[in-house]
């Protein structure tokens, strides 16, 4: 991921960092070394998953869940540890986020 | 209108009349008044401003960078001690460009522990990146703190302004003060126009994110671009205030018989009164010798006051603070600006820590030990040896 | 009350105010108190954040984790900066340039908090600002490199207190910081955990309703300086809970109650066993010493507590 740095004249003033949160300039999906299988067939969508994980990348629709955001995801395996019915498994990550 | 009144009071008076939105201080002699004036005027109803009175000068400082970051126009005064705690956080006011004005009642910093004034609290905060002003009288402390208002808010400055007073010199002695009229004021600071506040929940900005290498240097010579702009708008905001106020304010120093005098004493802060009336004394005698007292000392105006300097003989530049194990800060701002070409003599001289008397017999010694001065010489005066 | 679906469904409408992109240890449970937080809160907020592992994996230059106002200025001043930001709101409002109802929350680590933190806290809890204050609290300076606080339990190896030969592991007792805000006499206090987050969102809730200084100290395990697998951030802070080490409990208006109470209260051995911080312990006599005490502590602390309980509830 080629960051392009910026010379001092276009940065906002004061250090700022103005309009909110930029997560698609770090996608941490990079980090994982084990990656999160969700089954949808026996999950029960107690949302368990999401209220947990330190990355926000449990997706959801409708209070249901949809999926895993690899972007960010940094296979910690703490949605696998939380799930009461055992919908996610950890594998080892074969490299490639997304 | 003409008043007698003690600088602290001038000061308050200033900050009445612009009415902030937020002031947030701690009590520290020699400053302590300021903050109790103003405390008043929140009781008894004559600023509608949400008054912060915090745990420590820590806290003050914090609470101004959080107030200032979230929107609001914001004041603070301290001294000494106080100023050294706010230390840490006024170079994150000035990394955030937060126009935080902050009247400085200048007191020897400890140890040992002392009240009375010096300048080696001003000199602390000299690398902090805020704008830094000295004022010779009550009025000067009155009349740039309504200035500082507009220098420290300026788009192209942003930046924490110091208004330095002497401690006990000017903060506790009578004067006449002569203040403009509330409307005035009002009218000359305007309304602040905060950037990227907090309170605009709609827009969220990240404000003091972590910088790694590959910014810290671009953030911090961007900051630098705001000290650049101070000049340009310290003339600019002189001149309008002197139209307003009656009283002429040109430049970044008073130059006083300055144009043909061959022995100069350069200083800053209340010293410069004694020093005029030395200056007229030696005048009368037929001697040539001249005054020019430093207004604006951070951003240091060299190329300017190395003009001014250019045709004198000999300097004597007094620093009312040491900078331990090299010459005094001032000495060196001047002196570098000569770096590489001709100039005069100068001589340094460490004078009045601690609140040591500086009478006139000590300013006329130092015009007489400007004869056979000698350039890099450090010379205390007043000192008992 | 806020269950999940209804943090998940305010998320969903409003976006996430944390999101990913953030450089926390992978398994950290600070982000999930602080989206849960955040969740739980009606209202537009501005969050002031001390130095910490929070700060600085959320917002390294020019990246930002925060969707909403966010301000970190230094280490041991986040009270007092979410205090100035709460001043200006009351001015502004009294001016009426600001019309919207907003709220104030601050996040600092228990390093910013029981230790370098303490005095700017104290000064605004004495104010009386409106104000949600979060402690992060993993027992430990972690951001530079787990160094003991006063947070850090008895016993456990810190880089400042590491256990040696003759020393085994920090000597002294942690403090108790929520008893030391209860002392300040404001409207809510608490403990919360990461285990239990739907008990946080809930005391977050009832938090809010007051005008004033509110403050939940929250339990956050740190798997790196815990020396526990990565994805144990639930499991060990739920021992926590479970051995009554670290108790489940608000203080509102003075009155106790604890949130939780364990059907078994497991000995603290099970808490301190799968931490890597504690495993010297298990080796000499002084450490097993260490434990006995420990466990005393803890037996000592949760029956003041329930003492406290029914003192305050008027059932003494
Ligand atoms: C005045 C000051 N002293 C020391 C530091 C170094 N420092 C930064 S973060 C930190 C520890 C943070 O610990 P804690 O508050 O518990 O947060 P954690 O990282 O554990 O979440 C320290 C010692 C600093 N930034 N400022
Ligand atoms: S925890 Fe398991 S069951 Fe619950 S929503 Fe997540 S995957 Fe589905
Ligand atoms: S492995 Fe960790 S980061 Fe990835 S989805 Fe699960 S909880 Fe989130
Ligand atoms: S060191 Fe601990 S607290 Fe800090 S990010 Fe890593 S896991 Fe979280
Ligand atoms: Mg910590």
């Amino acid at each position: 991921m080629a960051v392009e740095l910026k010379s001092w004249k276009e940065l906002p003033i004061g250090g700022v960092i103005p309009g909110g949160a930029t997560p698609e300039l770090n996608k941490t999906g990079s980090w994982r070394a084990q990656r999160p299988i969700w089954d949808s067939d026996k999950c029960i969508h107690c949302l368990q998953c999401w209220l947990h994980c330190p990355d926000d990348s449990i997706l959801i629709r409708d209070q249901k869940v949809t999926g895993v955001d690899y972007d960010h995801c940094k296979g910690c395996g703490v949605c696998a540890a939380v799930c009461p019915v055992d919908a996610i498994e950890m594998v080892p990550e074969r490299g490639g986020a997304g | 209108m003409k008043k007698v009144m003690t600088g602290h009071k001038a000061v308050a008076e200033a900050m009445r009349q612009i009415e902030p939105d937020v002031v947030a201080v701690y009590p520290i002699t020699p400053q302590s008044e300021i903050a109790e004036y103003y405390a008043q005027y929140v009781a008894d109803g004559l600023v509608r401003t949400e008054l912060v009175p915090v745990e420590s000068e820590h806290s003050a400082m914090s609470a101004c960078v959080g107030a200032a970051a979230a929107g609001a126009r914001v004041i603070t005064a301290t001294a000494s001690q106080g100023l050294a705690l706010m230390v840490e956080i006024l170079y994150i006011a000035a990394s955030m460009r937060l126009p935080i004005v902050m009247a400085l009642a200048n007191r020897a910093l400890s140890g040992p522990i002392n009240i009375h004034c010096d300048h080696s609290d001003a000199y602390l905060a000299r690398d902090s990146g805020a704008v830094q002003i000295f004022a010779e009288s009550a009025q000067e402390a009155y009349d740039y703190m309504v200035m500082a208002q507009r220098i420290a808010e300026h788009k192209d400055v942003r930046l924490p302004v110091i208004v330095n007073l002497d401690g006990f010199t000017l903060t506790h002695s009578s004067q006449v003060v002569e203040t403009l009229p509330d409307e005035r004021v009002k009218e000359f600071v305007g309304e602040y126009e905060p950037l990227y506040p907090l309170l605009d929940v709609d827009n969220p900005s990240t404000w003091g994110p972590f910088a790694m290498p590959d910014y810290y240097f671009e953030l911090k010579r961007a900051q630098q671009a705001g000290m650049e702009a101070v000049p340009e708008v310290f003339l600019s905001v002189q001149e309008e205030y002197s139209r307003l106020s009656g009283r002429p304010y040109k430049g970044f120093f008073e130059a006083y018989k300055l144009d043909d005098a061959e022995r100069v004493i350069v200083v800053m802060g209340s010293t410069a009164g004694t020093a005029k009336v030395v200056v007229d004394e030696l005048r009368a005698r037929g001697e040539r010798v001249g005054l020019l007292k430093v207004w604006l000392w951070r951003p240091f105006p060299r190329a300017e006051v190395a003009e001014a300097l250019s045709g004198a003989k000999a300097v004597a530049i007094m620093d009312r603070a040491l900078s331990f194990g090299n010459m005094g800060a001032l000495y060196l701002d001047i002196t570098s600006a000569f770096a590489g070409r001709e100039g005069p003599t100068f001589v340094n001289y460490i004078y009045g820590l601690g609140g040591r008397d500086v009478p006139a017999e000590h300013i006329a010694q130092v015009f007489e030990g400007l004869e056979d001065a000698v350039t890099g010489e450090l010379r205390y005066l007043g000192l008992r040896e | 009350m806020p269950n999940v679906k209804v943090l998940a469904q305010r998320q969903e409408q409003r976006g996430s105010r944390f999101t990913g992109g953030h450089s926390l240890c992978s398994g950290c449970a600070e982000p999930m108190i602080v989206r849960t937080v955040l969740n739980a809160i009606e209202d537009p907020v501005v969050v002031a954040n001390a130095t910490g592992c929070l700060e600085v994996a959320s917002s390294r230059y020019p990246t930002s984790a925060w969707n909403v106002p966010w301000i970190h200025s230094a280490f041991e001043n986040a009270a007092a900066t979410i205090a100035g930001v709460e001043a200006a709101y009351r001015a502004l409002s009294r001016k009426g340039k600001i019309t919207k109802r907003i709220r104030f929350v601050a996040f600092a680590g228990d390093g910013g908090t029981y230790d370098i933190g303490l005095q700017a806290l104290s000064g605004a809890l004495e104010r009386g600002h409106d104000f949600l204050y979060i402690v992060l609290n993993n027992e430990a300076y972690m951001n530079t490199g787990v160094q003991r606080s006063s947070a850090t339990p008895r016993g456990a190896n810190a880089t400042t207190s590491p256990a040696g030969s003759v020393i085994p592991g920090k000597p002294q007792d942690r403090k108790d910081l929520t008893e030391i805000v209860v002392a300040h006499r404001v409207p809510y206090v608490a403990q919360a955990s990461v285990s239990n987050l739907i008990d946080l969102a809930n005391k977050v809730e009832r938090a809010m309703k007051y005008e004033g200084p509110k403050l939940i100290n929250v339990y956050s395990t740190c798997p790196l300086g815990w020396r526990t697998p990565w994805d144990s951030a639930v499991r060990i802070a739920k021992l926590a809970v479970d051995t009554c080490y670290w108790p489940l409990y608000e203080v509102e208006e003075g009155v106790y109650r604890v949130t939780y109470k364990p059907k078994e209260k497991l000995p603290i051995e099970e808490w301190l066993k799968p931490q890597g911080r504690f495993r010297h312990l298990f080796k000499s006599e002084k450490g097993k010493a260490i434990i006995r005490e420990l466990q005393e502590a803890v037996d000592r602390h949760w029956e003041e507590l329930l003492m406290k309980e029914r003192c305050t509830q008027g059932k003494a």
